[in-house]
């Protein structure tokens, strides 16, 4: 047992934490009560920390009247399709690049840090100049694409990280046994592989679900919008009285990624998905 | 994984032969995923660094030249070039620090066996899990004039005179803006420094105590260095990543009030979606990545020199 802290220096830590979760927490808290006001409380000249009538309406004029319904189907659309490619792309990619001995791994990695480095401005023109000429500017598609390039070298490190954990062995009995590489594949690795394919698809999907830049520059029809883009309009349009189905939006927009952090929360700070990461 | 090491099937001839097929197989494998990273990714980074040198502009069928340096003499005479810098680096350089410090408090304090530690991991990571949109909203709601939180607990606790306008008045602008991006990162760092520490052998502090050392002590001579690759990992990142930040500031602020939250990629975005100079836009986005890479080189040459004495 090491330094057994003194009374003070434990009412410290105390106070320190609590301040923490002060910090962290009060602004949380005081979204979940915007979303939950009437708006004669959101007027009101000395707000409450908890609404007085909670009430669930801004939930429905936040999909009514701003069409955050149609946002959020976009959003839905986009990242669904962005996580499936993305793993499609990613899993024989990922395999060789795990089963086989080559520079091109150590390349693809070190893109993965080098590509952190240069602002999006930089990629933004191009981009958008290469999709307009091949007719996908302000398109879904357009937007997919990118998602799943800007996704798949993070989603290969953390791929071909699950492939090396399933024994050679495993793949080497069943050739013994005389299994074709492609019965291999399918009967052997794919089962095995499930958990780094689901992390691989939700990474992809919260990435595409919570992206703003390339959705606001690329996406001009506002019908076409994902969810990022049509809250920040909606910003733009605020009154006193709006910020409650604005709170309610941010809040369903939340959604998707909480849940998943929810989750992945005991393995994140317990540090067992490093081995998913480093590989 | 060792696994490769313990194959105990001999490599024969057979396998030899197989492998090379392999090899061909291996390439077929990695083009779907290459073919896009190359078409997409590099390939428009490699043109977008050379549209800096260009008069390249918004609008169909307009013809493009190589103007050199042009842009970078542009630059050097834009005021609010060297505005959005001087914000940029004071946001990057605040929110990092800050970020840091603050984030290596709360994981000490989540590495020690408190009561409420639960409550404490679970809220750390919340911020981490929003949208950054979301997070900007999220505190448009806090600074509220009217309707926020900040200043209804001023008013409660009796500081009245202290409320603000506190995303539109010049003076707070900024710092209440950094305090926004501080927040949204404190739960990544937490989590990366919190496995740093979780590495630290035990063993090591069991030791200094044994030899007297005070907890302050073991917390300079025995955590700090061993940690020192992670901070030096995380830090840097950070850095790029607030350097480069767009979203958060973007839904609070816009970059005013006259130009005092204006972060280099808002500026670029402007100059690029606004006003379709895309040339200069990129120009602005060359200089963002040198600077970059000169500041880390300088405080990667320090630290590991630091590291090695």
């Amino acid at each position: 047992m090491i330094g057994r802290p003194t009374r003070t220096g434990q009412a410290l830590r105390y106070a320190a934490l609590a301040a923490y979760v002060i910090f962290l927490g009060f602004p949380l808290v005081w979204l979940l009560s915007t979303a939950f006001k009437p708006p004669r409380e959101l007027v009101a000249l000395h707000p409450t920390l908890v609404p007085v009538h909670p009430t669930v309406q801004n939930f429905v004029q936040a999909f009514t009247e701003q069409d955050l319904g149609r946002a959020a189907l976009n959003s839905l659309q986009v990242s669904l399709a962005s996580a499936v490619l993305t793993v499609l792309v990613a899993l024989p990619a990922s395999y060789a690049l795990a089963r086989f001995r080559t520079r091109l791994g150590t390349v693809a990695l070190g893109w993965v840090l080098l590509s952190q480095l240069f602002p999006f401005v930089l990629l933004i023109i191009p981009i958008f100049l290469v999709l307009r000429e091949i007719g996908l500017a302000n398109t879904h598609a357009g937007l997919v694409l990118i998602y799943v390039v800007w996704a798949l070298p993070f989603a290969l490190w953390m791929l071909q990280g699950f492939v090396r954990n399933i024994p050679r062995e495993l793949e080497e009995a069943a050739s013994v046994d005389g299994a074709t590489r492609l019965q291999i594949l399918r009967r052997v690795v794919l089962p095995l592989l499930a958990p780094g394919v689901v992390a691989t698809a939700v990474f992809a999907f919260i990435s595409a679900w919570n992206e703003f830049f390339f959705a606001l520059v690329l996406i001009k029809t506002p019908d076409l919008a994902t969810l990022p883009v049509a809250l920040a309009r909606f910003v733009g349009i605020e009154g006193t009285a709006r910020l409650g189905p604005l709170a309610a939006g941010s809040l369903l927009a939340t959604l998707p990624s909480l849940i998943f952090f929810a989750v992945m929360q005991r393995r994140l700070s317990s540090g067992s998905l490093a081995g998913a990461v480093k590989g | 994984m060792s696994t490769a090491t313990v194959t105990a099937v001999p490599a024969t001839t057979d396998r030899r032969a197989r492998q090379r097929s392999d090899r061909t197989g291996m390439y077929l494998l990695l083009l779907p995923s290459l073919l896009p990273i190359a078409l997409l990714s590099v390939f428009p980074l490699l043109r977008g660094i050379y549209l800096g040198f260009t008069d390249a502009r918004a609008g169909r069928n307009v013809e493009v030249s190589f103007t050199g340096l042009a842009n970078y003499r542009e630059l050097l005479g834009d005021d609010l070039f060297w505005n959005s810098f001087k914000v940029g680096l004071l946001w990057a350089f605040s929110v990092t620090i800050l970020q840091f410090l603050l984030a290596l408090g709360l994981a000490l304090l989540l590495n020690e066996r408190l009561r409420f530690r639960g409550v404490a991991r679970v809220l750390s990571v919340v911020p981490w899990a929003m949208p950054p949109v979301v997070v900007g909203i999220l505190w448009k709601l806090v600074y509220h004039p009217d309707a926020g939180l900040l200043n209804e607990v001023l008013y409660r606790i009796g500081a009245d005179g202290m409320r603000h306008t506190w995303l539109g008045d010049f003076s707070t602008a900024l710092p209440a803006v950094i305090i926004v991006g501080v927040w949204a990162g404190l739960p990544q760092t937490t989590v990366v420094l919190l496995a740093g520490l979780q590495g630290v052998p035990r063993e090591l502090h069991e030791a200094a105590a044994v030899d007297g050392a005070g907890s302050w002590q073991r917390f300079r001579s025995v955590t700090l260095p061993a940690l020192t690759p992670v901070v030096i990992a995380i830090t840097s990142l950070d850095f790029i990543w607030n350097f480069n930040s767009f979203g958060l500031v973007y839904v609070l602020t816009a970059g005013g009030p006259g130009g005092k939250t204006m972060l280099p990629m808002l500026f670029a975005y402007e100059e690029a979606f606004r006003y379709g100079n895309y040339g200069y836009a990129a120009a602005l986005g060359n200089v963002m990545v040198i600077l970059i890479v000169a500041l880390l080189a300088l405080y990667l040459r320090r630290r590991l020199r630091e590291a090695n004495t």
